[in-house]
């Protein structure tokens, strides 16, 4: 039955060619941890990419409930640990998840850099690479303001003021990001919009750029 | 290569048969003798493994603490210490430096953040020799150790130096109390001239001393802690009789009713 389906729509928009260059390839010894131990280094990508799912997935589930704006945001999201069933998981594996990602993201670079793999012909895969480090510090940025709690606006409010510290741009910058002269209801629909839609999309984007630019140059060597 | 199934498209507007396009063979890793697996599904399911390895370690975090929440954002409440999360906090501490903060704030904010990030960014160009092995290549691998080092040192300064039990304290969210202010207990209060100045005529907290709701404290804590004192106030401050102040104390560690007769 399956078959007949892929049959059906492989007659149509001939797809077996994308499945090969999707998965039909072979992984080479050296970044194999079932050969060699010490290449579980090599996982941190996968296990970046992973974690990265896991942010999409339940930063979805919780939209559901999170409301962005200053009168309900905060009492949406106490409703959403304390009342919503399975809430306080969904949550925690979001906020647990954004550490990890950064974490495992760092681990990545160390690898990367540490085996030379950036180097010729692999530099713009490099550059994309360091982009997403910055995306992914941008979402932890302005996911920290979301849950409207003292923390969340203080730590804003200095991230702001050193966002302004920056010479010619800082003060367009900070009203970029705070939608006016005071950090409220302006920043925190801006800071949400950032964190949803701008750069998941550009995630997203730079991920796919990634990906495509490992398929086809391949992994680097063995040292 | 021969397309699909061969189909015809009506009115096809596609770029006609791609002859140039890269054949679909895997990577050649003939160069690197040694076991190459395929990726599908074998080492796929190896992946899959470690996922879920890791999966569950996630998972036992989640479960064991749960993502914190403060008391709803104060914008009026100027004293709150504030705190970047821990990723941030590296650059955080630097501006706390003599020579990056105050008149030279743009440099701990701006410059050494920019040099790092932007070499950290053109790396494949500064260091573009041929060499792979990080022992062949000191100069770039020295200066990673040292930003890592460096990364590690101001977070864990920045760390060491916060007051993390103030921290905990001026999140904590605060229960609604809800005072009786007709019970004998309040019109004790109302003559304790000395207790108001600092816990505010509503026993909510006020000038210089928090809500005396804030702790859980028994009525026999609360007796001992007005004849006492306690850091940052000063014992005996109470006037009335040994009763009113049992009265008094009854009340506070009942937060703010009339305990029950039959609680005592």
């Amino acid at each position: 039955m399956l078959q007949k389906i892929y049959d059906w729509v492989d007659e149509r928009l001939d797809i077996t060619p994308m499945w090969r260059d999707i998965a039909d390839h072979e992984v080479p010894e050296h970044v194999n941890p079932a050969h060699h131990f010490s290449a579980f280094v090599y996982c941190f990508g996968g296990l970046t990419f992973f974690v990265t799912v896991i942010q999409i997935l339940s930063g979805m589930f919780l939209t559901m409930y999170y409301v962005p704006d200053i009168i309900h945001a905060y009492e949406s999201v106490y409703f959403l640990q304390n009342e919503v069933t399975h809430g306080v998981i969904v949550r925690g594996m979001h906020h647990w998840g954004a550490s990890l990602v950064i974490v495992m993201m760092f681990l990545h670079t160390l690898r990367v850099f540490f085996t030379g793999s950036y180097k010729k012909p692999r530099e713009l895969n490099w550059v994309v690479g360091v982009l997403i480090f910055f995306v992914m510090l941008g979402l932890g940025f302005t996911g920290y303001l979301l849950p409207w709690d003292m923390k969340a606006y203080f730590a804003t409010v200095v991230g702001l003021e050193i966002a302004e510290a920056a010479p010619v741009v800082g003060g367009f910058a900070r009203v970029l990001l705070a939608g006016g002269e005071i950090i409220g209801a302006q920043t925190l629909t801006r800071f949400f919009a950032i964190h949803v839609f701008f750069l998941p999309g550009a995630l997203l984007g730079l991920l796919g750029a990634h990906f495509y630019m490992i398929r086809k140059q391949g992994i680097s060597g063995p040292l | 290569m021969h397309r699909g199934k061969g189909m015809k498209f009506v009115g096809d507007s596609r770029i006609p048969a791609k002859e140039h396009r890269m054949k679909n063979i895997p990577k050649d890793y003939s160069e690197y003798p040694g076991k190459t697996e395929a990726f599908w599904p074998n080492f796929l399911l190896r992946e899959w493994m470690v996922g879920a390895v890791f999966l569950i370690g996630y998972l036992c975090l989640t479960v064991a603490h749960p993502a914190p929440l403060e008391r709803v954002a104060d914008p009026t409440d100027s004293g709150y210490i504030p705190l970047p999360d821990w990723y941030f906090l590296f650059l955080y501490q630097l501006l706390k430096y003599e020579f990056a903060a105050g008149q030279y704030t743009v440099i701990g904010a701006v410059v050494m953040p920019g040099i790092a990030f932007g070499a950290l960014l053109l790396a494949p160009w500064l260091d573009n020799g041929p060499e792979r092995r990080p022992i062949k290549r000191p100069i770039a691998s020295s200066i990673m150790l040292l930003a890592v080092i460096s990364i590690i040192f101001l977070t864990w300064e920045s760390v060491a130096e916060h007051d993390w039990e103030a921290a905990a304290q001026q999140g904590a969210i605060v229960e609604d109390i809800e005072v009786d202010e007709t019970s004998e207990a309040f019109e004790i209060w109302s003559m304790q001239q000395s207790c108001i100045n600092c816990h505010g005529g509503d026993m909510l907290g006020g000038a210089a001393g928090p809500s005396v709701f804030q702790s859980d404290y028994t009525k026999e804590q609360v007796i001992a802690i007005i004849k006492e004192g306690a850091p940052g106030m000063p014992p005996d401050q109470f006037e009335g009789t040994e009763e009113e102040l049992e009265t008094l104390a009854a009340f506070i560690a009942n937060d703010g009713q009339v305990p029950d007769e039959d609680e005592e």
